[in-house]
């Protein structure tokens, strides 16, 4: 056993990494069941994401506008969800299980001519000063500018649901959709934005594994990220800042228990695979005081007629 | 009198029009696979060789796939509906599948399964698997002169004997060269995960290996060394050599084709038997992949000896004196591993440090 090969700072910085594609889907989807709407195709449109912004980072040599691409990639996506849910009255849990099955096998046909091909390097942010302070440095101000935009993204969530109208709004529609059909706001139309919303950040979340994390092209590399993602959003109990941290706790522990086994410490891992789970049942009954829930309209579909 | 006529001619017309059928009816030969064929490595190969298959025999057989299929009951499942939908021969290419292909074989005995690399066979069940230790001596002959550090990490995906052999292989020859040389282990508990794979690998890099080797089935560990720079790799199952000739400097290829012409064959000659074969550099399933440019001469050419020599079956990898972990001797100078320890290897040899994972 050798604890002192791990660097911490290296650890935390790479932690980060891990976390962010689970954080980035896990906030769409947040959104996206604040609304009201059950969405399982998360993995799906990562993964579409993920092929989507790999090809368009390498045809045009910039990631930047891969990440766009798949930004809008994961969204039109999600747009056939939305069509099947919101205007053909399907059942969510089904449209959702059949859009991850569609994207697993859209994201392996677009991606044939991508396997093993290089993608443009995404280069980290270099803050004179700041990037060069110890510890401090690496953990905080040494990533890509994606990572940041996923924190960002985090804050203005939060801001939106919490302060804003359109997220009274929105929270509005998801807890009584004939309440607010009532009053006058355009369910089906609110819904449909957040859906989009929801794959827009799924797709950026797959352009993020397929650019940065790993970064190449292979065929299902999303291999369930989607599904955790979906997970967290219950465990985070639909808040934004704990989504933030339970991210960081799945992606933690995942780079703990590889540096500790590079370490050589002795504990089976088998324990280390299980124990992002015991902390998820931990921090669910800590949790258990704060009555909030989950939306109340969540999963059932609107029709204006009832 | 008419309408009964009609009936029967139209149905002898039926059965000759169904026997005809039967008559051009094509061996069908089924594949069952753990990733993705577009994993870039190991599934990737065996759907090279299947193509290979319908290339040799064109009309006369059909193939058919199921990727990404789970090691257990869903694996039990996909073979079950292959043998129903009429399969004559089907390959399920992993360790896991063990279990699930002698139970569905107990069910269909006219269907003939071959299991990659397992241990359990039946009347219907053949087992091969290649002996990619050979190929691991080799690598480890160059990983061993090409560090540094002297640190390798090693990602190995799950604690069976296939690839604790590999690890004890790449170990020994990696020790022969530097007698200083350190593995660094860890287990992915999974065949296919890029991310996760990605993540090992710079686990790995960030606790000071510079040369990594993987038993797990993607380009992911490559795409992280070469972000790294100073880092080595070699290719899995398949070549990768769009990572040559850095990170990665050479590779172990497993070439299934042949194989899976001949029990193709065998099975429309109707000369099939179940038999347990384990080939590797000297058949030609083993193959390593070019070593490149980016590794000095004289290192290549040491490389390139024991490969001819395992070849010719002058060499075996596991040749004395050789002691377990704990120190207790295994094999006496000049001793040679038989097989069946081989196949059932669950120890680390005298150097190597950890526990494997029960």
């Amino acid at each position: 056993m050798d604890l002192s090969a791990i660097n911490p700072v290296l650890l935390i910085a790479s932690l980060m990494v891990a976390a962010t594609p689970l954080l980035l889907a896990a906030i769409g989807e947040l959104v996206v069941e604040k609304s009201g709407v059950l969405n399982l195709g998360v993995e799906g449109m990562m993964i579409v994401g993920a092929i989507a912004g790999f090809a368009v980072a390498v045809e045009s040599g910039s990631p930047l506008l891969g990440f766009v691409a798949a930004a809008i990639a994961g969204a039109a996506l999600s747009v056939l969800f939305a069509i099947l849910t919101q205007f053909a009255q399907a059942n969510q849990v089904a449209s959702g299980l059949s859009l991850t099955l569609f994207g697993l096998g859209l994201s392996a046909l677009m991606g044939q001519s991508y396997v093993g091909v290089k993608p443009p390097r995404m280069g980290d942010i270099d803050i004179p000063v700041l990037s060069d302070l110890p510890v401090i440095g690496p953990i905080l101000f040494g990533h890509d500018i994606i990572l940041y935009f996923g924190i960002a993204l985090t804050a203005a969530v939060w801001w939106v649901l919490k302060y804003s109208r359109i997220g009274l709004v929105l929270r509005a529609v998801g807890e009584n959709h004939d309440a607010a059909h009532a009053l006058g706001y355009k369910v089906i139309r609110i819904r449909l934005a957040a859906i989009m919303f929801g794959g827009a950040c799924a797709g950026l979340g797959g352009a993020y594994i397929s650019l940065i994390r790993v970064p190449q092209w292979t065929e299902g590399m999303t291999a369930g990220i989607g599904w955790i993602a979906l997970a967290l959003v219950v465990f985070a109990s639909w808040k934004p800042w704990r989504a933030l941290l339970g991210a960081y706790l799945f992606g933690g522990v995942t780079v703990v228990q590889l540096n500790l086994q590079a370490a050589g410490v002795a504990i089976p891992v088998e324990y280390l695979a299980m124990s992002p789970y015991l902390i998820t049942i931990l921090v669910l009954v800590i949790l258990s005081a704060d009555k909030s829930s989950a939306p109340a309209s969540l999963g059932r579909n609107f029709h204006a007629s009832r | 009198m008419k309408l009964t006529n009609l009936l029967t001619s139209a149905a002898v017309a039926l059965g000759l029009a169904a026997g005809a059928a039967w008559a051009q009816d094509k061996t069908k030969v089924g594949f069952v696979y753990v990733g993705p064929v577009g994993d870039g490595g190991w599934t990737y190969e065996h759907d090279q060789g299947r193509k290979a298959v319908e290339a040799e025999f064109g009309d006369q057989v059909e193939t058919v796939y199921v990727e990404s299929v789970a090691e257990g009951p869903d694996a039990e499942r996909v073979m079950t509906q292959m043998a129903l939908q009429g399969a004559d021969l089907i390959f399920t290419t992993s360790f896991g599948y063990m279990d699930p292909t002698i139970n569905v074989a107990k069910k269909f005995p006219d269907v003939k399964f071959e299991h990659a690399t397992g241990y359990k066979r039946a009347d219907n069940v053949s087992t091969y698997s290649a002996r990619f230790y050979e190929g691991r001596a080799v690598q480890g002959t160059i990983a061993g002169h090409m560090t540094e550090s002297n640190i390798v990490g090693y990602i190995g995906s799950y604690p069976i004997p296939e690839v604790v052999r590999g690890i004890n292989s790449a170990y020994i020859h990696a020790k022969k060269v530097n007698p200083d040389v350190e593995f660094k282990i860890v287990w992915a508990f999974t065949w296919f995960d890029p991310a996760k794979e990605a993540d090992a690998a710079k686990v790995l890099i960030e606790q000071g290996a510079d040369v990594i080797l993987q038993h797990t089935d993607s380009t992911a560990p490559q795409a992280a060394a070469q972000a790294a720079g100073n880092v080595y790799t070699f290719g899995q199952a398949s070549d990768m050599a769009e990572y040559a000739p850095k990170p990665r400097v050479s590779s172990i290829i497993d070439d299934w084709a042949p194989y899976y012409i001949a029990r193709t064959k065998a099975v429309m000659d109707g000369t099939w038997e179940s038999v347990d074969t384990w080939d590797g550099i000297g058949a030609g399933m083993v193959g390593i992949g070019e070593i490149s440019d980016a590794v000095p001469a004289e290192v290549k050419e040491a490389a390139l000896a024991i490969k001819d020599a395992i070849a010719s079956g002058e060499y075996h990898p596991f040749t004395g004196p050789l002691n377990k972990q704990d120190g207790t001797p295994w094999l006496a100078e000049g001793e040679t591993a038989d097989d069946g320890t081989l196949a059932g290897m669950n120890f680390y040899v005298e150097g190597l440090e950890g526990d494997i994972p029960q």
